[in-house]
């Protein structure tokens, strides 16, 4: 199935949640949705029998400089097809539904964009930091970070 | 934490304390790593149990944490990130690197001389023998038999051997350039690498017959730790941990990348000739064959190399169209991707290394629970973790 083709059943069903559309001219074609509409749209793409994405590929966290962002790579493995879903929140609300539920492998990328972005997943489960210590400050993959002087008496910059 | 109170119900005596009262047992947590042997780096896992059956198992990652992600955004240009990339899964650095160059070719449009392809798919398939001579050898240890190990450490030997006399290093190679290499194949590589291939075909034999069927070995496996397919789907569980589990997919088939069509091979999948389909002893098996056919597309690359300048499309200056890729191969363990965002800037934006270590090894809770304490060694060698992937 084209990406055009995907983007119109989302369009369908859903109505008009779709933001921004990238489906040609570009290595991955990616539609943009509202953030809110994020799971319900997971789950339909999972168990429509024309889309079937069964597999997320990839999830990560990314900021844009304001909004944070989180990108789905899709991918089904009966159909062979791809899409990247792409959502963005305000930096100050980070607030995104978590697809957890959908796909299991989003456990951990969500906690990883957790930890390095401060994304907050509503709904996950077990959202902890991952790969940072569970008392770290800050997240550290913001490009406003500012990595701290000490980290429990120990000297961070070397 | 749940107490649990069990009444003992096979004979009046049996685990009864002397007061008559039934005894009690209770769930227990303990600690495994990060320093242990057996999980593979410094993996630390937080295991309930109830007497010796896992409960649940909750790992803690991080302690090996390097801030790749963090770096590349620091680079002065793409280039600068392949020597991080290399340390990612230090095991398998050419894998590594082909999976980076190959994303960052994509962003870039870059045309690539034949040779330069056949030379990495050489390297890569070269490499994934290397990466699963050392699962095997090392998941032997976990199950007890030293011996496999030094055969399979003896061969890994001739394989670093073929890489140091084509770039000079032997673990972490700074080998693949975007658009090219840095160094074409030194004249006697084609050679030695058709006699390693003659010469590997023995070793192969010798671990099916040293472990592979060796009843101790197989009763340790069989019906450990299986994971369905359904499950490992949902999980994003890819490479042999996937087609252990029976799922016929492999990304250098079924979503080619460079030239991998080319070549004639097989996707090796579980079969459960022993134990059932998923389990342990299966997905070693998958690693074990998979050897057999990276033998197979490394004679049919050697044959054909056509040849060519390795360093003609590497490009002066590195300034990719703005715009996001995620881009994946087969690593040994999987499905290797890089989801990069470039802006008209030469310092990548962002870079997210997907790797298979982290994604199978999130499942672990899924099939330990119910398991034995020393069935959790089966499982975490059988997954392959490689701990610098995982915490990047």
């Amino acid at each position: 199935m084209t990406p055009q083709e995907i983007h119109d059943i989302i369009k369908s069903q859903f109505g008009e949640i779709i933001l921004e559309a990238k489906l040609e001219n570009v290595p991955d074609p990616s539609i943009k949705i509202q953030p809110e509409k994020i799971k319900e749209v997971s789950l339909f793409l999972r168990d429509d029998e024309r889309t079937q994405f069964d597999v997320l590929m990839c999830l990560s966290g990314v900021d844009y400089k304001g909004k944070l962002g989180v990108t789905y790579n899709l991918f089904s493995m009966t159909l062979k097809h791809k899409i990247t879903v792409k959502v963005e929140a305000p930096t100050e609300t980070p607030n995104i539904p978590s697809v957890e539920s959908v796909w299991k492998t989003a456990n951990w990328h969500e906690r990883e964009a957790f930890d390095m972005y401060g994304i907050h997943f509503e709904g996950h489960p077990d959202l902890r930091r991952i790969l940072m210590p569970y008392d770290w400050e800050g997240y550290p993959l913001r490009k406003d970070y500012e990595t701290p002087e000490f980290y429990n008496g120990m000297r961070v910059p070397y | 934490m749940n107490e649990t109170v069990h009444q003992e119900k096979i004979s009046p005596t049996n685990g009864r304390s002397s007061t008559g009262k039934g005894l009690r047992t209770e769930e227990m947590v303990i600690n495994m790593g990060p320093q242990h042997p057996s999980t593979h780096g410094v993996l630390r896992l937080e295991i309930v149990v109830d007497g010796e059956i896992i409960r649940e198992v909750i790992p803690h990652l991080g302690y090996l944490h390097r801030c790749f992600e963090k770096h590349c955004e620091y680079m002065i240009n793409y280039q600068q990130v392949v020597p991080y990339v290399d340390r990612l899964d230090y095991v398998a650095s050419m894998n590594n690197e082909h999976a980076f160059v190959v994303a960052a070719e994509r962003l870039l449009n870059i045309e690539i001389p034949e040779r330069v392809h056949y030379i990495r798919i050489i390297m890569a398939e070269l490499q994934r023998i290397a990466s699963h001579l050392i699962a095997i050898g090392t998941f032997g240890i976990d199950m007890g038999a030293f011996t496999p190990f030094l055969h399979a450490f003896r061969d890994r030997e001739k394989i670093l051997d073929l890489f140091e006399m084509t770039c000079g290093a032997r673990l972490l190679y700074n080998y693949m350039m975007i658009g090219g290499l840095s160094h074409d194949l030194p004249p006697q590589f084609i050679e030695k690498t058709k006699q390693f291939c003659v010469e590997f075909k023995q070793t192969l034999k010798e671990i099916d017959d040293l472990l592979n069927y060796n009843e101790i070995f197989i009763k340790r496996t069989a019906n450990v730790g299986i994971l369905p397919k359904d499950v490992a789907v949902n999980y994003a569980c890819s490479g042999p941990m996937l087609r252990g589990s029976g799922v016929d997919w492999d990304l250098r088939r079924d979503d080619p990348y460079t030239l991998y069509d080319r070549f004639e091979w097989d996707v090796c999948i579980g079969k459960g000739e022993n134990g059932t389909v998923g389990d342990v002893w299966n997905r070693h098996m998958v690693r074990q064959r998979e050897m057999e056919q990276s033998v197979k597309i490394i004679e049919q690359a050697i044959v054909n190399i056509p040849e060519g300048d390795v360093k003609k499309a590497v490009p002066k200056r590195i300034r990719p169209v703005p715009g996001e890729i995620y881009s994946r191969t087969e690593s040994p363990r999987g499905e290797l991707g890089f989801y990069i965002v470039a802006t008209d800037s030469l310092t990548p934006y962002r870079v997210k290394g997907r790797s298979p270590g982290f994604v199978n090894l999130s499942v672990i809770n899924e099939i330990s629970r119910g398991a034995m304490i020393a069935d959790l060694v089966a499982i975490i060698g059988s997954t392959d973790i490689v701990l610098g992937e995982v915490d990047r």
